[in-house]
């Protein structure tokens, strides 16, 4: 039998019945039998021949695919637990579809050393979803000498990245992407010029400035895109664009991919459905970076979707305490949750199939965890799966969601699909929308 | 109406009634004894986490003629220092009885959020950031119209710094809901980046704008905020946008100056021009008085 990475707790047999496959193939009416780890039957009567004694999982009128993959979230483990414990983050990933989580790197301390990459990697072997960990890519992410990435690439990191801040230093930044080139690893850069961005507490424009607080212009994003694109043109590196946000980046990467560069890009699910009006309230909830663009912004990620330009949806799951939450809107830390509501929020805005797509498929090969995540739903593939219900309507409420964080823009908001059920490594994690473990 | 956090939130009818109001307070000021039983037994706080002598001295004298209770709070000599949040005052002072609370920070939005903390009290803007300040535009129209005989077709100048201005945001409100026609004089650097939707026209002319103009409102260079970085220096500045003596002799007779204070006399304004009888500075205190007398009268008075 194939090894299974990151398995922790293979049950029995299970049959995910009566639902229709979705992957990166297509559609079609499927059972799927899973043991072992793997599928291995998959097909519209193949239930009939599972292993007698079989956990038969439901999925009728429900969507059977590939695990979601998350390219960009904030577990805070070690150094902020109060807000987020892997445990905790990767029980909501499992709740909202996950089968895989990439664990951003701004810990205290950050994961710019093996040993605290390991310390994220024997925590994440024991939580509910697969947990890879992206490196920093400056060391103590404070942009002035290139982390020990060879180091980390050695015990499985495929991406690197300072998010939270921008690799400031053009210089710095080109030798990063010729050193990863060696490597085979993925570079991702927050874009933002830090000197641009100064001081802002939300986008710069119309609600900024009849609200009085200082603005995020889009050219803070667009300057380092624009800079980043020409160095990866300069050096031939791969680059991961993080939660771009403004239309001017959309038509930046969408002339880079036209030109054949190496670069792939993600959104959130919270700029492709709020805009800066949200921020109406001076409510700290909406504040995040990058900022809630305009409409005009929003309209042109979607776009960007839906052609191609942009190639996956991350949540920038970013916990954070109520009391950090109930400061002045400029003091407030940035950021939202997003684990649990990633995939209704991205349904909603661009259709479920596309919205697969961007959740599954496609990060999986930008993070190095295809086909174990997001492959087709085949024979003798790993059984990373998950099982939405497109029609089922809820109402988000922030007390009932797995994160220790309740910092949702969704608070109250009724949403269209729900995870039923989420298998990792062929144990079901979450079972009739409730986590198992 | 129970808090008074934008001007925005009076209108049109809601700044008449204000300024009528105050207009009757006024009068209590030229008494012997300067007070009046109307707010007998009711509580005001002053919440300044950001320093202001001039707008906490002038609430907690509104307060006080108007026989209120006054606790003044200074987050300088509070449990702020100690950690405490701005949530957990505010929840202690409501608990302690107060009904209203006045509050000034140096973060826009702060008594939109403190206004969601309370359970009863009334919120009040004293200035928050760069947002809002209202009770000062409401005493500007107040004095304006005392000077003047009315807002409505007014040419109301408002130069300076606007985009680091909580003044300039509330007299656009209340001047344009008035019926006055506001221009903005500033370098583009000192607008705020969009003015779409604001109901004004923008110059960077101010010797162009000066003859037709009715009313000069300047506005302080908030150096404390970084305009320093927004202008070449202080000498260009005043050089293009102060308020000198030559300036001020090509304004039409009947026209007023209005600064919301504190003025640094040389920069937005030439000291000879700050001691002309057209200049209101002196006058918009006293007015200040009478127009917070108002605005805790009418969220307060009307359910003691």
């Amino acid at each position: 039998m194939t090894d299974v990475p990151g398995v922790t707790g293979v049950t029995g047999a299970v049959v995910v019945a009566g639902g229709e496959v979705l992957d990166a193939r297509g559609r079609r009416r499927a059972d799927v039998v899973i043991d072992g780890g793997l599928v291995r039957a998959v097909g519209p009567e193949a239930g009939r021949d599972a292993p007698s004694g079989a956990l038969v999982l439901d999925a009728s009128g429900c969507v059977v695919a590939p695990g979601l993959v998350d390219l960009h979230a904030h577990l805070r483990q070690p150094g902020h637990e109060e807000a987020e414990t892997i445990e905790s983050g990767a029980r909501a990933a499992a709740l909202g579809g996950y089968t895989a989580v990439v664990a951003m790197p701004n810990t205290d301390p950050p994961v710019d050393s093996a040993a605290v990459a390991r310390e994220v990697l024997a925590l994440g072997a024991a939580a509910a979803v697969e947990v890879a960990v992206a490196g920093a890519i400056t060391v103590g992410r404070a942009g002035e000498r290139l982390a020990p990435m060879g180091e980390l690439a050695a015990i499985g990191v495929r991406l690197f990245t300072d998010d939270g801040a921008g690799v400031q230093d053009g210089a710095l930044m080109r030798r990063a992407l010729d050193y990863a080139r060696d490597l085979g690893v993925t570079l991702a850069q927050h874009c933002e010029d830090a000197r641009l961005a100064a001081g802002g507490a939300m986008h710069e424009g119309v609600w900024s400035s009849l609200l009085g607080l200082p603005g995020i212009p889009a050219a803070a994003e667009e300057a380092m895109v624009a800079r980043d694109v020409a160095l990866v043109r300069a050096t031939g590196g791969r680059l991961h664009l993080l939660h771009l946000s403004t239309a001017g980046s959309v038509g930046l990467v969408r002339a880079a991919k036209a030109e054949g560069l190496a670069l792939s890009a993600e959104v959130t699910p919270h700029h492709l459905v709020l805009t800066d009006a949200e921020c109406a309230g001076y409510d700290p909830t909406f504040k995040v970076n990058p900022p809630l663009r305009s409409a005009a912004d929003v309209a042109a990620l979607r776009a960007g979707i839906e052609d191609g330009t942009l190639d996956a949806i991350a949540t920038d799951h970013a916990p954070h305490p109520p009391e950090a939450k109930d400061l002045p809107f400029d003091e407030a830390p940035p950021g939202m949750i997003g684990l649990e509501t990633a995939l209704p929020v991205a349904m909603g805005a661009v259709g479920l199939e596309r919205a697969l797509a961007c959740l599954s498929w496609r990060p999986a090969a930008i993070a190095g965890l295809a086909p174990r995540h997001g492959g087709p739903v085949a024979e003798g593939a790993a059984a990373n799966l998950c099982v939405i219900d497109p029609a089922a309507v809820w109402t988000v409420d922030p007390q009932r969601l797995a994160s220790r964080s309740r910092n949702t823009p969704f608070e109250g908001r009724t949403l269209t699909g729900q995870v039923r059920h989420t298998i990792v490594a062929g144990e079901p994690v979450v079972v009739d929308g409730r986590a198992a473990r | 109406m129970r808090h008074l956090l934008s001007v925005s939130d009076l209108g049109r009818e809601g700044i008449e009634e204000v300024l009528a109001v105050a207009e009757a307070f006024a009068e209590v000021g030229t008494r012997p004894i300067r007070k009046v039983p109307t707010l007998r037994g009711r509580a005001v706080a002053t919440l300044f986490f950001e320093d202001s002598t001039r707008t906490r001295l002038s609430f907690e004298t509104a307060a006080k003629r108007l026989s209120a209770d006054v606790l003044s709070f200074a987050a300088a000599s509070s449990s702020i220092k100690k950690g405490e949040s701005i949530r957990d005052t505010v929840e202690t002072l409501e608990a302690m009885g107060m009904d209203a609370l006045v509050v000034r920070h140096a973060s826009a939005g702060v008594p939109a959020q403190v206004s969601r903390w309370v359970t009863r009290c009334s919120v009040v803007n004293g200035g928050d950031g760069w947002h809002e300040h209202p009770t000062q535009a409401l005493l500007d129209c107040f004095t304006v119209t005392q000077a003047l005989g009315g807002i409505e077709g007014r040419r109301v100048l408002v130069v300076g710094d606007v985009r680091h201005s909580r003044v300039a945001r509330s007299q656009v409100l209340a001047y344009s809901a008035l019926g006055a026609s506001v221009t903005l004089v500033a370098p583009r650097s000192l607008l705020p980046p969009s003015l779409e939707g604001w109901p004004v026209e923008v110059t960077h002319d101010l010797d162009g704008a000066l003859a037709g103009a009715d009313v000069v409102s300047l506005l302080r260079l908030q150096a404390e905020r970084g305009s320093g970085a927004f202008v070449p220096s202080l000498r260009e500045y005043s050089a293009r946008f102060g308020l000198s003596a030559a300036r001020a002799a090509r304004l039409s007779p009947k026209a007023v100056i209005t600064h919301p204070g504190p003025m640094i006399r040389g920069v937005e304004i030439a000291s000879d021009v700050a001691d002309l009888p057209q200049a209101l500075v002196t006058r918009q205190v006293t007015n200040g008085v009478a127009v917070r007398m108002a605005v805790l009268f009418l969220l307060l008075g009307g359910h003691a």
